[in-house]
C-alpha cells in the first residue's frame, strides 16, 4: 500500500481493474439459475444457518429481546437439537454486556456495531471510545462503518487512518468494515473501498448497515467476493465478506452461497469467511431444514420470533 | 464439502416417437424414398429416433404443396392475418419452451441451461419480432415490396430450433412459403415445430419440413421452384451452394463460418472481460459460427488473464446437458468430435500449448474438455481454421494498430468483441474491425431486433431486425 508520496493512495485505487457493471449482473443472474436440490440444498442450509449473524438494531432493543435472541443463537430450533448455532449475535454497543453474559460458555461469537453506526459521522475519538467500549464489555466482533463522506470526496487517507486506527483499539476482536454499497453507487467504488478496508487491516469486508436501501445485492456481493479472493492472491492474506440487509429466504442465502463457491471458492465456505448478516433468514432456514427432513412444512408460528 | 447434487430436467417432459415422417402440406406423410436416419443422443450415443431422408420426389412433394399455399392462401392474406398466425405460433412455443428445450438438449447435447434460458426465449422472441412487423412491412424500408414466393431454406445443427426461427419467421411474415431442412443429427425440434404449425391452425403448405442429409438439402437448394436461398452452415457447403445457385433466379443469403477475434485491452474490466471470453467460445461448445475463437490479448496483462481464465474454466461443469447445473455439454456429432480432436492435435503439432482443466469426461457419448491454446500465431491452423468446438486459440499484441491487423487477417468476418473501459478506444476498434458484428464488452448477445451477418467467407446478407426482411422481399 503506497503512502509517503501525496496522492498515490489515490492513483493506486483508481488504477485496479475496472468492473463492468452489465457484466457483473449478467453473471449474478446466471450463477442465480444454480440448482440446488436434495442433498446439496441439506448441506447448504445448515453452512448457512452457521453463517448467520442473529441482528437486531433497533433503537427498542431491549435487555430482554437481546436475551432472547442470545438463546435462539445458541439453540435455533428448540424442536430440533441437530440444528446447528449461528455464528454470532449483533447488537448495538450499550447491549453487548447483556449478550455477552447471555452467550457465555457458548461458540457463538459476539458482534457489536460501534463507531457511529449507521452514518459512522462523529469524531475518530468517539468511535474510537465506542470500539472499546464494546471490546471491554465482551464484544468479539467489531462492525464499524466507514466515512462515506470522506469516501465520496475522495479522501481515501482519512478513510484508510480511522479502519487502521480502529482495527488497532480492536485487540484481538475481529473487525468487519461496513462499506454502505448502496450509498457507494459504483462497483468500481465498491471494488476501491473494498481494497482500502483490505489494506488497512479489515478482518471481513460487509455490504450495508441494513439502514440504507440498496443494501445487500448479489452483484455487489460478487465484485467483493471477487476483491478478497483477489486480495489473498496478491498479499497471502485471506479476508471474509458479509452480505446484510435484505437477505430474507433460503433460496436468497443458497444463491450467496453459489456465489462464495463460484466466485472466491471453496475456501470461503465456512463461518471464518463468510457471514450472512440477517434479522428474518434463520426462521426461514429452519423451516426449510424441517420441511427436508420431514416432508412437511410446519410454517413460521412453530418457530420462536425473536 | 458444499456440492451440487445432481439436478436433472424431468426427461419426461417430452415423449419422442420411434420414427418421424415428413411434413407436407401440412401433414405428416411417408417419404417416397426409404431411407432413413437415425438420430442419437450425442451425450450417451443412444438412438432416440429415427427419420426419412426425403429424396427427390420429396422435395418436389414438399415445393409443390410450397407453391400452392403461397399462391392460394398465404401471400394473398393481409400482412395483419399473417401476424396473427405467428403471433400465435409464437404463444404455443413459449407455452412448450420447457418440453422444447429438453428435447433440443436431447438431440443437439447441449446443456438445458442453454436451451432454458437462451435459444427458447429466442425462438419466442424471434417470431413476436416478425408477428409484429407483418402487417407494417410498407414502414420497413424496402418500399413497396413483395414476398419472393417459395423459401428453400437448410439450417445447421448448433442451434435447430433457433435458426429454424431465424428462417421461418422473416419469411412468413413477409408472405414467403417454406420448405425448410433441418440438419440430419438434430432433426426432432423441427418435427416438433411442425406440429406447432398444425395446432396454431397455420394453412397447410406455408411450412413444409423435409429431413435427410446433404442429399436431401441439395435437392432442396437445387430445386428449379425456389426463389430464394437461405442457407446457414460451412463455408464449404456455402460455396457449393452459391455454385449451384450462380445463374438462376435465385436470391441467396449465406451466414457461414467464423472465426472471431475477441480482443482485450489492459485497461478492460478484467474479471468480467474473463467471462467474455468463456461465453464467447464455451457457449453451445464452441459450436457457434459467430464463437470468439481467437483471444487477442494485450501483452502486458496476459499473464494475469490467461491465470484468472484458466481458474474460471476449473469452474465450468461438464456433463450431462440434461443436469440443470451443466455448462458444458456434448459434441453434438463423432463427425464433429474427430474434426475439433484433428484440429486440436494441429495445435499441439504445430508449437502452441495446450491447456484442459481437470474435469473428468463422461465414458460414453461425445465429449471434448474445454481447451485453452497459448502461443498461437497467426500461421498456426488453430489460428486460422474455423474449429466449431470448445478451443481457444490464444495470440497478444502491443498497440491498437496490430489488433485490429491481426483481427482482420483472416477469411472470415462474422463476429469480434472488444473489451476496454475506454470509450474512445472501443470506437476506434470498432470502427477497424470487418465483422457483421463487433460485441463492445459483452459477447454472444442477440437480440431479434439486431442484424447478424458476415463479411468475407461469413457470406452475405443479414438475418433479424428489419434489414432481415429484406433477404424476403423483392
Amino acid at each position: 500500500m503506497p503512502d509517503t508520496i501525496p496522492g498515490s493512495l489515490r492513483a493506486y485505487l483508481h488504477g485496479l481493474p475496472g468492473v463492468d457493471e452489465v457484466g457483473v449482473g449478467r453473471r449474478a443472474a446466471d450463477l442465480s439459475t444454480r440448482s440446488v436440490k436434495t442433498t446439496a440444498k441439506r448441506h447448504a442450509i445448515d453452512l448457512a444457518i452457521g453463517m448467520v449473524d442473529l441482528t437486531t438494531l433497533e433503537g427498542a432493543d431491549t435487555p430482554g429481546k437481546v436475551r432472547a435472541l442470545a438463546a435462539k443463537a445458541m439453540r435455533p430450533d428448540p424442536a430440533d437439537p441437530t440444528a446447528p448455532p449461528v455464528a454470532a449475535v449483533c447488537v448495538y454497543p450499550d447491549l453487548v454486556a447483556v449478550a455477552a453474559q447471555a452467550l457465555a460458555g457458548s461458540r457463538v461469537g459476539l458482534a457489536s456495531v460501534a463507531t457511529g453506526f449507521p452514518s459512522g459521522r462523529t469524531s475518530l475519538e468517539v468511535k474510537l471510545a465506542d470500539t472499546a467500549a464494546a471490546v471491554a464489555a465482551g464484544a468479539t466482533e467489531i462492525d464499524m462503518v466507514i466515512d462515506r463522506g470522506a469516501f465520496l470526496a475522495g479522501d481515501y487517507r482519512k478513510v484508510f487512518d480511522e479502519i487502521t486506527a480502529v482495527k488497532e483499539r480492536c485487540g484481538p476482536a475481529h473487525l468487519k468494515v461496513i462499506l454502505e454499497t448502496g450509498e457507494l453507487v459504483t462497483y468500481d467504488n465498491v471494488r476501491r473501498a473494498s481494497w482500502l478496508a483490505l489494506h488497512a487491516g479489515a478482518d471481513f469486508i460487509k455490504t450495508s448497515t441494513g439502514k440504507v436501501a440498496p443494501a445487500a445485492t448479489l452483484p455487489v456481493t460478487l465484485v467483493m467476493l471477487e476483491a478478497v479472493r483477489d486480495y489473498r492472491a496478491a498479499t497471502g492474506r485471506q479476508a471474509g465478506v458479509k452480505p446484510a440487509g435484505g437477505i430474507r429466504t433460503t433460496k436468497d442465502a443458497i444463491r450467496y452461497l453459489v456465489l462464495v463457491k463460484e466466485i472466491a471458492g471453496d475456501d470461503w465456505l465456512d463461518p471464518a469467511w463468510f457471514r450472512l448478516g440477517a434479522s428474518t433468514l434463520l426462521n426461514d432456514l429452519l423451516m426449510q431444514r424441517t420441511k427436508l427432513a420431514t416432508g412437511h412444512y410446519g410454517g413460521p408460528d412453530y418457530y420462536t420470533i425473536d | 464439502m458444499f456440492e451440487y447434487a445432481p439436478a436433472p430436467e424431468a426427461r419426461s417432459l417430452v415423449s419422442i416417437r420411434p420414427s418421424y415422417d415428413l411434413f407436407i402440406d401440412g401433414e405428416f406423410v411417408e417419404a417416397e424414398s426409404d431411407e432413413r436416419i437415425v438420430t442419437v443422443n450425442p451425450a450417451d450415443e443412444e438412438p432416440l429416433a429415427e427419420v426419412a431422408a426425403a429424396g427427390d420426389a420429396d422435395v418436389a412433394r414438399a415445393f409443390a404443396a410450397a407453391r400452392r399455399a403461397f399462391e392460394r392462401v398465404w401471400s394473398p392474406l393481409p400482412g395483419a392475418e399473417r401476424g396473427k398466425y405467428l403471433f400465435r405460433i409464437a404463444r404455443i412455443i413459449q407455452e412448450r419452451a420447457r418440453e422444447l428445450a429438453v428435447l433440443e438438449s436431447l438431440d443437439n447435447g447441449k446443456p438445458i441451461k442453454e436451451t432454458r434460458d437462451v435459444d427458447l426465449p429466442l425462438v419466442a422472441a424471434h417470431f413476436f419480432y416478425y408477428a409484429g412487423w407483418a402487417d407494417k412491412l410498407a414502414h420497413a424500408g424496402h418500399g413497396s415490396a413483395r414476398p419472393l414466393g417459395v423459401a428453400a431454406q437448410v439450417i445447421p445443427w448448433n442451434f435447430p430450433l433457433l435458426m429454424l426461427a431465424w428462417k421461418v419467421a422473416p419469411a412468413l411474415a413477409t408472405g414467403n412459403t417454406v420448405v425448410l431442412k433441418p440438419a440430419e443429427t438434430t432433426p426432432l425440434t423441427a418435427l416438433a415445430f411442425a406440429e406447432i404449425c398444425q395446432e396454431a391452425g397455420l394453412p397447410p403448405g406455408v411450412v413444409n419440413i423435409v429431413t435427410g442429409a446433404g442429399a436431401t438439402g441439395q435437392a432442396v437448394v437445387a430445386h428449379p421452384d425456389a426463389d430464394k436461398v437461405a442457407f446457414t452452415g460451412s463455408t464449404e457447403v456455402g460455396r457449393q451452394i452459391a455454385r449451384a445457385v450462380a445463374g438462376t433466379r435465385k436470391r441467396l443469403t449465406l451466414e457461414l463460418g467464423g472465426k472471431g477475434a475477441n480482443i482485450v485491452y489492459d485497461d478492460a474490466a478484467i474479471d468480467q472481460a474473463v467471462e467474455g471470453i468463456v461465453t464467447g467460445i464455451f457457449f453451445n461448445q464452441g459450436h457457434v459460427c459467430c464463437a470468439g475463437s481467437r483471444l487477442l490479448v494485450q501483452e502486458s496483462i496476459a499473464d494475469e488473464l490467461l491465470a484468472r481464465l484458466r481458474a474460471r474454466i476449473e469452474r465450468l461443469r461438464l456433463g450431462d446437458p440434461l443436469d440443470k447445473n451443466t455448462d458444458i455439454g456434448a459434441v453434438n456429432s463423432a463427425a464433429q468430435l474427430a474434426r475439433i480432436r484433428e484440429l486440436a492435435a494441429a495445435g499441439e503439432s504445430e508449437g502452441a500449448t495446450g491447456w484442459s482443466p481437470s474435469c473428468p469426461l463422461p465414458e460414453r457419448g461425445y465429449w471434448f474438455p474445454p481447451t485453452v491454446f497459448t502461443g498461437v500465431t497467426q500461421a498456426h491452423r488453430i489460428a486460422r481454421e474455423e474449429i466449431f468446438g470448445p478451443v481457444l486459440s490464444v495470440l497478444t499484441f502491443r498497440t491498437p494498430e496490430e489488433a485490429v491487423s491481426k483481427a482482420n487477417n483472416t477469411p472470415y468476418g462474422l463476429s469480434a468483441g472488444v473489451w476496454t473501459e475506454k470509450g474512445s478506444l472501443m470506437l476506434w476498434t470498432a470502427s477497424r474491425l470487418r465483422a457483421g458484428v463487433v460485441w463492445s464488452n459483452t459477447f454472444n448477445v442477440f437480440d431479434p431486433a439486431s442484424p447478424f451477418g458476415g463479411n468475407k467467407e461469413s457470406g452475405y446478407g443479414r438475418e433479424g431486425g428489419r434489414h432481415g426482411l429484406e433477404a424476403y422481399l423483392g
